[in-house]
Order: structure tokens, then C-alpha cells, then sequence
């Protein structure tokens, strides 16, 4: 029992930076804006994040630096496509670029310095529980904040008026400004909230995952979260499930590998023989497989045409310049 | 203070021909003052950037070599994002074109022949077009979102070819290190003045291919198919078109394109796979087909400013001793000025004063004013 | 940009400042690094080398370097590039980065060239690695001693000779304190993801392992032990300040003492290509000192590392291969040219070697 309670505390903590950063990114899309610079204000979360934690000596501190950097950092972005109508691709992938960079500058007196993590949450008798007790009371500040955004996104969304509107700027800009609604504000708070997110999951990296700053630490996780978005077909809860499958998946072939195959000599010949074979797969293919997973699961969500359409931000990507 | 963007009724010439100089000399003053911080004589660090990468003739041969496959990938890139089609995986069909094209010369090493560097190159394409078919297919088939599942395939390529020149291709004489075999003089793609440098075919493919598909872009009628479906796929249907066949045309082009990069740098340049065979050229490929504007003649010279700001980098680093950070920092900048400044060819751009707004404005967003 | 440009003002101090001005009589040597130097770990420690040999020999040279820098085209413009702004001896430090040397060193034959773990040589280029696998025998032997269940995890990056070498030193290591000692092996395709190392820390700990070594290049695993109340050791750096109760010893580079010694040779102009492997004895490879164990077992490491240090190899038979077929037979020492593309597991080693 104790080792699934670790596995599944394991998965926690990979899924987590990757559910955050999606959920922004997820808000950001459904306001019909992509930003493909996840990768950068993350690593410039993660530098900000280890950097003010180590100056202040607080790691809270440093949890809000890398949202106030992650949120300053997308407004880069915001301005050149929202106020300039630059291409978003183009700009966000620059994004990236510059926040490897830039991160890579700011980081340079940090390298070599262990960092201190952000304290476990302790209830004493809950987190003391079996089994539940460490999963559900025991865990960093940042799974409970993840759990807290995803709930509080799909709320948004869905149960306000505010979050009515942004859905309808993302399908319609054009329809939603002729109704009078303030396109471009909305779509700048959109893009500090995903920008503020993908900070905060950076500074898990940099708190929580492995407390320490090196360069280019969110090893293209930032990409994963974005790919998460999509895997979700723009729903909140469907996002916090793909980020932990991809957890599971990405932990699980690590267990395969470390496996003794002689601890199932007595299961069941099927799942012997599936250990077996996954165990003699080389760990190329399994490190493929997340990737695999989610072009399957895309193709059985999308086949329903009329589903996909119905969460598909239809304006996703093209530049609104309000007319008059 | 704030700014409003107002379109203008037909692109700008004048902006069109003014906005890459309006960007370079805003690139040159807020890097001159990231310079001056870093204590570097601004003056001394643009002609480190800009002037001695063009300055001596080796230099320029090695401009080609770095601007070739972001020019061929971009290219490809460009006929679909004017089809409004996303690749980008262009990255991964780069590497399946190596993987592909090197099948001959990997599995039949002692084979010497003419033939030989056709064969491969004609491979590579076939691998980068067949790779970048399965987005297509899954798109026209299932409807699954092609960034997405394009840029999975990335991942999955990498990988795959991590594990072929680890295990099946590894070169038996090779210590065990994970590369295949050296490719023979025939399966080398020869360099064009090797007296002066390195540069080889793999930039004349470029320029071929720029030409040929601004050729296809402007000419010819599947050139207006692609421009029709990219901006009203309703019409585009209404012409008779098909967008399915526009989708597999666009990634199988692009595809082929990004493949012919992979495997002319993998016989031009490398000559033998290695786990790793590009530096994210597709991923760059991609800000270069937006700095060239989408056309194939503008593709050619935004790969050459780009290879020149890597190769300025790299000067940068050694002559001036700044990182390699602060060169990637620099370039992060002249790619936002020139994005940004490309805004002028189609808006004009008003400055508001905050006391007057007109009472029909559309509130436009704050900016800081230090932008 | 005010946000952007106050950062870099800030950070300013921090950049390090390579190139000093240009002077007629100094030497210039370069480094080609392909990671960035800020990773704490492979490149960093070459870095750490280039630094020692400045500071050692002061204005007797100057150093530039280029990071970042990836195999194939990249690299060979970087040697180019380097050979051309005067560098007088450039020193390589990936295995990737040889044909690119091979090539450019036979264009500038004046300019010294010394590349990091490959084989090929000329007539201007040297070659020099370092026996890690010695370090790795030591660590075995601690692990089997200080384990308690006799279980070690390995992660690992990449199946090449280095890696295999290391898993082989570690296990002989292990076996000659405990025959049954068993290791399981992760996998992580990857020299660079803390992350993913501290995953597979935690998937090997899960899995019985209660040490943990890697082949890969962060502190995340260590962190991971110390979090556990476990053990593990460093790799290329002392980790011990990510994990001063679980760092049992680190392996780590020290190439500074080399590049002294060949830019010194170069100064007084009697440097030769050659093709070295640096070891213990050399000071090339350093364990840092012995913790969190006890005295026994610390007195056990410390005679090893003198019987290394006095020339014995751990690959001294008899050893057998992963399917019982002998390979060294007794009193054998293994060449150096076979442990160099070394590409199988000694005996009781319970995972495939990916092909």
C-alpha cells in the first residue's frame, strides 16, 4: 500500500507544474488567444521563483515572484499581439526563445545554490491518516493550488457571466465587440492570468520538483502543458485528467523499468506477459509513449465533429484589431 | 497616453520597405543601452553582431550552411500557413528526412555510385512528406487538431532516432558510440567553392525551392487555391477546391521540403547520424517564415538575418566575452521589434492623449510607456 | 522593456567577463563546451577547469569560451571560429565534437587542439578522458556496505561505453563486498532533466532500492535521498550542500590540474599531442570526502581509493559477462581500448542493455 501512496504522490508532483500551466493556458485560448511561449515565462517563473526565495529566504516569496514575473514576462506578449496584432505564433515561440535566454542571464549567480523547498502541508491526525492522510492532507502548496485553479477555472467558465463573455470573445471577437464587450481587455487579463500560471509552475519546478535553479530546468514541459490544452479539448477538469495520465505514464514506464519481473512469476499470465514486454521494450519507445498517448486520445475525442467544434475557441489564433 | 491601431484600406508600401530598417535601428539603440549596462561599447558589440560575420569570406560560407534549412523548412512552412494549416512539426520531418535519406548509405556503406546522392535526397523527401502526412491524414481523417499531433510527432521522432543510431544503425567500428557508419564521397553533398569554405548544394536547394514556390505562390493556380482556402474555406469549397487534398498538399509539400533539409545537412554538413542532428531548426523555421512575411522571397532574407544573429552570437561570445544568454537575449529583442514593426504596414498606429478620448473610440488596452 | 532592462541591470554583475584585452605575448586558449556552463555539472566542471588555469597562470593567458554549442555544423564553425581568432590551444569537451576537430585541426595546423573522451588523434590534436569507472568502484563498494537491503538504483542517461563502464565498475564494487548485492537500472534518455532524475529517484526508491547513484547530471536525485532519509552519491560536482545527510561521496571531475599542466607545456612550447586517460592518481578524478557512513566502512573507501591511486584496476579479473561467459580471466586486466567501447554488463546485473 505504502509504495502506490508514493507512486501516486510521485505522479502528483510531476503532473502538477503541467496542470497549472495548462489551466492558464487554457484560459488564455478560450479567450482566443494562443501563446506558444509556455516554455519561456515558465523557465522565467522557475529563475524568478528560486531567485527571490534565495534572496528573501522565504520560498513564499518566491511562489509570488514567479507569478508577478511569469504575469510581467506574458505581457510582453500581450502587448505585441494584442496591441501590435503581431502574429501569435511567431510571437510566442520569440517569447520562448527570449525567456531561455533571459532566464538563462538573470540565473547565472544562482547556479551551484541549493534552494529550499516550500514546507509540506501538516494537519496533525489528518495528514497522520493511512494512505489518505500524505495524498490528500500531506502534500506541497502548489498541488492544493492546482486543485483550487482548475476547480476555479471551471466556475469561471462556466458558471459566471465574466467567463460567458470571454468563451464568446474566443469563438466570435468580431461578434463579441459589436455586442459592446472589451475584446482586447479581456484578452490582456487572459493573457496575465496564463502568463502568471505558467510562472507558478515554473516555480514549482524551481521550489518544489527539484528546489534548485538550473539553466533550461523546465526541459520542455512548458510545450507538454500546451499540448495538455488541446489533449482537453479546452475543458478545465478534462486538463487536470490528461495532466495525470501524462503523470502516470511518464512515471509508470520509469517503474517498468526498475521492476523485478520475478515479483509477478505469480500474476496472472496476462499481466505477466504485458510486464514482460514492456520490460524488453527499448526505454526509447517507452519514453515515447506519452507522446503516442496523446495523438490516440486526440483522434477518439475528435472524431465527434460536432463536439469538438462546440469547445473549440473558433477564432484561436487570428490577431483582433477593434474596427470603427 | 495610449495608442490605438487603425487598418489601413490597402497594405503599406512604404511601411513594407521601412519597418525592417525602423526595427533595426530600435533593435540598435535598446541594445546598445543592454550593452552599455553590461559595460560592452555598443558600438564595438554591433559590428562584433553585425559587420565581421559578413566581413571575412569564411564567415559567409558559414552563414549559408546555418541559413539553408531554415530557409528550405520555412518555405515549406509558409504555403501552409497561407493555406492556414499548422505544422509545426517541421522539426520531426527534418529528422525522418535524415533518417530516410540515409538509408542507403547507412545500410550499404561500400555502395559507390552517381546515384547514390540523388537516391538519398530523393529519400529524404519522400520520409519528411510521408511523416508529415500523418498529421494530414489524421486531420482529414478524425479531425484531430494538426499542431497538436505534429508537434507529438517531434518527440517521437527524436526518439526514434535516438534508438536507431544507438541500436539497429549503430556503426559496428564505432567504439560503441552512438553515430552510424561516415557516409562515402558519394553520399556527400559536395561543397560549392571548397578552395573559400564549407558552404555546399544545401543553400542552392534553398534558393531553388524559395523561387520555385514563389513561383507556385503567385503564378499558378495552386497558389490561389492555397491563398482562397486560407482565408475562407467556404469559398474556397464554393471555387470547387477541396480542403482535404489542400491539407495533404500543404504537409506533404512542407513535409518534403523540411525532409530535404534534414537530409542535406545530414550529407552536406555531418555526414553520418548522430543522436541528435538538429539544433530545433524546424522550431526557428517557423519565427522565420513570419519575419519573411509568408513569401518565399522574404523567407530567404529573414533565414539570412537570423543565421547572421547566431553567427554574431558566437562572435559576440568570443571576441566580446559576453554568454551565450545575453547573444540569445539579443536576438529574443530583434525578433519582437521586427514582429512588432511589421505592424505598421498594415495599421497606423495613433497616439491618444488620455484627456480627449473620442467618444466613438473603442477603448484600446494601457501600454507601458517605456515600450 | 523597463521591466526587462532593470532585470538586466540587476544581473549585470553576474556575467562573467571571459575575454580580457588583447595582448601580443599571451597565449589564448578556448573551450567548446556543449552544454551551457550554468548546469552544474558536465560542462560546469569544464568551466571550473578553465578557470583554475586562468587564475593559476594569471596573465600569462587569456581564455575565451563558446557554450552551448551543438554537434555537427555548429560545432565545426565554433572550432573554426576560434582557431581563426587567434586561439592558440582549444580544448574540446564532447565526444560529438570530433570529426568536427579532426576536420578543423588539419586546417590550422599551428593551433594546439585537445578533445575530451574521443579517440581520434593527429598530429596537432590530442585526446584526454578520465577513468570515472574508478570513483564508481569505490562508490559500489560503499553502496553494498551501507545499503540494508542490498538493492542500489542507477540512473542512467545513455547505453555509450562511459555509462556501461560506470555501471559495470559500481557492480564489481558492490559484488566484492556482497556477491547477492542487485541493481536496478532506470533509463532516463536524457543527461539533463532534473526533473525526470528526481522521478526515477523516486520510482527506483519505491522499487527497493534504499541507494541511488546516477549517470546523469543534476542534484535531483540526491535531493530526493536526503528527502527520504536515504542515501546516494554526487556526480561530476560535491553535491554535498544539496544533501549534506545523504551525500555518501561524489564522483567528480577535476580537469583543472590537466589544463594547467598542457597550457604550461604549450607556454614552454613542448606540448605533444598524446592520448591520456586521467585517473584517480592523476587528480582528474576526485572523490569528496566520505560522510554519512560509518568509520568502517569509510576506512574501507579510503583503501581502495589509495589501491586505485597505486595502479590497480577495478576491471581485474576474474570477472564473467551478464550471461556467465567468462571475460577476464584471473589476475587479467581488461585493455583500455576494450573498456573503451565497452558494451556489455558484467555478471549479475538484472536489465537489458537497450541496444
Amino acid at each position: 500500500m505504502d509504495i502506490a501512496v508514493n507512486i501516486l504522490l510521485t505522479i502528483a508532483t510531476a503532473a502538477t507544474p503541467l496542470l497549472v500551466a495548462a489551466i492558464g493556458e487554457l484560459v488564455v485560448e478560450r479567450s482566443g488567444v494562443l501563446n506558444l511561449g509556455v516554455e519561456g515565462m515558465m523557465i522565467m517563473g522557475a529563475v524568478a521563483g528560486f531567485g527571490a526565495s534565495y534572496l528573501t529566504g522565504s520560498p513564499w516569496a518566491g511562489l509570488l515572484a514567479a507569478m508577478v514575473v511569469g504575469a510581467l514576462f506574458s505581457l510582453l506578449f500581450a502587448v505585441m499581439t494584442l496591441s501590435l496584432a503581431t502574429n501569435q505564433v511567431a510571437t510566442g515561440l520569440s517569447l520562448t526563445l527570449l525567456g531561455l535566454g533571459l532566464s538563462g542571464m538573470m540565473g547565472t549567480g544562482f547556479v551551484g545554490l541549493p534552494g529550499e523547498r516550500l514546507p509540506y502541508l501538516y494537519i496533525p491526525f489528518l495528514s497522520d491518516l493511512p494512505v489518505v492522510g500524505k495524498l490528500l492532507f500531506g502534500q506541497d502548496p502548489v498541488f492544493y493550488i492546482s486543485i483550487a485553479l482548475t476547480a476555479a477555472v471551471a466556475w469561471f467558465l462556466f458558471r459566471t457571466r465574466a467567463g460567458l463573455t470571454l468563451r464568446s470573445i474566443g469563438d466570435s471577437h468580431t461578434s463579441a465587440h459589436a455586442l459592446g464587450i472589451k475584446v482586447i481587455r479581456y484578452r490582456y487579463l487572459a493573457v496575465l492570468f496564463g502568463g502568471a500560471c505558467a510562472g507558478l509552475a515554473g516555480g514549482q519546478l524551481s521550489l518544489v520538483y527539484t528546489p534548485q535553479w538550473v539553466e533550461n530546468m523546465s526541459a520542455g514541459r512548458g510545450w507538454i502543458a500546451l499540448a495538455l490544452v488541446v489533449f482537453a479539448s479546452w475543458r478545465p477538469w478534462r486538463v487536470f485528467a490528461g495532466a495525470y495520465i501524462f503523470g502516470m505514464i511518464w512515471i509508470g514506464q520509469l517503474h517498468v523499468q526498475a521492476i523485478d519481473l520475478q515479483q509477478f512469476a505469480g500474476a496472472p499470465w496476462l499481466l505477466y506477459k504485458v510486464m514482460e514486454l514492456l520490460k524488453s521494450l527499448p526505454s526509447q519507445y517507452l519514453a515515447m509513449l506519452p507522446y503516442l498517448a496523446t495523438i490516440v486520445v486526440l483522434v477518439l475525442i475528435s472524431r465527434n465533429k460536432r463536439l469538438t467544434m462546440m469547445n473549440t475557441p473558433a477564432s484561436l489564433g487570428q490577431p483582433f484589431v477593434p474596427d470603427r | 497616453m495610449r495608442l490605438e491601431l487603425v487598418k489601413r484600406p490597402q497594405r503599406s508600401a512604404l511601411f513594407s520597405a521601412l519597418s525592417p530598417f525602423i526595427a533595426f535601428v530600435l533593435t540598435m539603440i535598446a541594445g546598445g543601452i543592454m550593452f552599455a549596462l553590461l559595460g560592452i561599447n555598443p558600438f564595438t558589440a554591433f559590428n562584433t553582431y553585425f559587420v565581421s560575420p559578413i566581413s571575412e569570406v569564411w564567415q559567409l560560407h558559414e552563414l549559408t550552411i546555418k541559413a539553408a534549412p531554415l530557409i528550405l523548412i520555412a518555405v515549406g512552412l509558409a504555403v501552409c500557413y497561407r493555406a492556414n494549416i499548422w505544422n509545426i512539426g517541421a522539426e520531426g520531418q527534418f529528422i525522418l528526412g535524415g533518417i530516410a535519406g540515409s538509408i542507403i548509405p547507412v545500410m550499404f556503406p561500400t555502395f559507390e555510385s552517381p546515384i547514390v546522392l540523388p537516391l538519398c535526397l530523393l529519400l529524404g523527401m519522400v520520409g519528411g512528406a510521408l511523416y508529415a502526412a500523418i498529421p494530414a491524414l489524421l486531420k482529414t481523417r478524425f479531425n484531430t487538431n494538426e499542431i497538436l499531433t505534429s508537434l507529438m510527432l517531434v518527440y517521437v521522432a527524436q526518439l526514434f532516432l535516438d534508438w536507431m543510431v544507438r541500436g539497429p544503425w549503430r556503426d559496428p567500428q564505432g567504439h560503441g558510440f552512438p553515430q552510424t557508419v561516415l557516409f562515402n564521397n558519394s553520399a556527400t553533398l559536395p561543397e560549392l567553392f571548397p578552395d573559400s569554405g564549407r558552404a555546399n548544394w544545401g543553400f542552392v536547394f534553398a534558393l531553388v525551392a524559395a523561387v520555385a514556390v514563389w513561383l507556385l505562390m503567385s503564378k499558378m493556380l495552386k497558389g490561389f487555391e492555397v491563398r482562397v482556402l486560407g482565408s475562407s474555406p467556404r469559398a474556397g469549397r464554393f471555387a470547387g477546391f477541396s480542403f482535404n487534398r489542400m491539407v495533404f498538399f500543404a504537409f506533404m509539400l512542407s513535409g518534403a521540403l523540411a525532409g530535404l533539409a534534414g537530409i542535406s545537412e545530414v550529407t552536406g554538413a555531418i555526414n553520418q547520424l548522430q543522436p541528435t542532428i538538429s539544433p530545433g531548426y524546424g522550431f526557428t523555421a517557423i519565427i522565420v517564415a513570419f519575419l519573411g512575411r509568408l513569401n518565399p522571397l522574404g523567407i530567404v532574407a529573414a533565414g539570412l538575418v537570423l543565421a547572421l544573429t547566431y553567427l554574431g552570437g558566437e562572435a559576440a561570445q568570443t571576441a566580446l566575452g559576453i554568454s551565450d544568454k545575453v547573444a540569445r537575449v539579443f536576438q529574443g529583442m530583434l525578433l519582437f521589434f521586427v514582429l512588432g514593426c511589421d505592424t505598421l504596414i498594415h495599421y497606423r498606429i495613433r497616439l491618444v492623449g488620455l484627456g480627449a478620448p473620442k467618444p466613438d473610440a473603442v477603448p484600446a488596452p494601457k501600454l507601458e510607456e517605456a515600450h | 522593456m523597463k521591466k526587462l532592462l532593470i532585470a538586466l541591470m540587476t544581473t549585470a554583475a553576474g556575467v562573467s567577463l571571459a575575454a580580457n584585452a588583447e595582448a601580443a605575448d599571451k597565449l589564448k586558449a578556448c573551450w567548446v563546451y556543449v552544454g551551457p556552463i550554468g548546469d552544474f555539472g558536465y560542462s560546469y566542471q569544464h568551466d571550473q577547469g578553465r578557470l583554475e588555469a586562468q587564475k593559476e597562470l594569471g596573465d600569462k593567458i587569456e581564455t575565451a569560451y563558446l557554450e552551448n554549442v551543438a554537434e555537427g555544423p555548429d560545432a565545426d564553425r565554433a572550432f573554426e571560429r576560434l582557431a581563426r581568432e587567434n586561439c592558440k590551444m582549444i580544448f574540446g569537451t564532447s565526444f560529438g565534437f570530433m570529426d568536427s576537430m579532426v576536420k578543423v585541426a588539419k586546417k590550422f595546423p599551428k593551433v594546439m587542439f585537445e578533445h575530451a573522451t574521443g579517440y581520434k588523434t593527429a598530429d596537432n590534436l590530442g585526446v584526454y578522458n578520465a577513468r570515472f569507472y574508478e570513483g564508481r568502484y569505490v562508490m559500489g563498494q560503499i553502496a553494498a556496505k551501507v545499503s540494508k537491503k542490498g538493492v542500489a538504483g542507477y540512473i542512467v542517461s545513455f547505453p555509450i561505453p562511459e555509462v556501461v563502464m560506470g555501471i559495470d565498475a559500481f557492480m564489481l564494487g558492490a559484488q566484492s563486498v556482497n556477491p547477492n548485492f542487485k541493481l536496478k537500472i532506470v533509463w532516463v534518455n536524457s543527461w539533463f532533466d532534473p526533473g525526470k532524475e528526481a522521478d526515477a529517484a523516486k520510482a527506483l526508491f519505491d522499487q527497493g532500492a534504499d541507494i541511488i547513484t546516477q549517470h546523469t547530471d543534476s542534484t535531483a536525485a540526491l535531493q530526493v535521498a536526503e528527502e527520504r532519509g536515504l542515501h546516494g552519491f554526487g556526480q561530476s560536482s560535491d553535491m554535498i550542500k544539496f544533501a549534506p545527510k545523504a551525500q555518501l561521496t561524489a564522483n567528480t571531475d577535476n580537469w583543472g590540474p590537466y589544463y594547467v599542466k598542457r597550457i604550461k607545456e604549450a607556454l614552454d612550447g613542448t606540448w605533444k599531442p598524446d592520448n591520456v586517460w586521467l585517473g584517480i592518481k592523476d587528480g582528474a578524478v576526485e572523490l569528496s570526502p566520505f560522510t554519512n557512513m560509518p568509520d568502517d566502512v569509510k576506512a574501507m573507501a579510503e583503501a581502495t581509493k589509495k589501491k586505485i591511486a597505486d595502479g590497480w584496476n577495478p576491471f581485474t579479473g576474474p570477472v564473467a559477462k551478464q550471461d556467465g561467459s567468462a571475460w577476464l580471466k584471473d589476475g587479467e586486466v581488461a585493455d583500455d581500448a576494450t573498456l573503451l567501447g565497452l558494451n556489455f554488463y558484467v555478471k549479475g546485473i538484472d536489465d537489458k542493455l537497450p541496444q
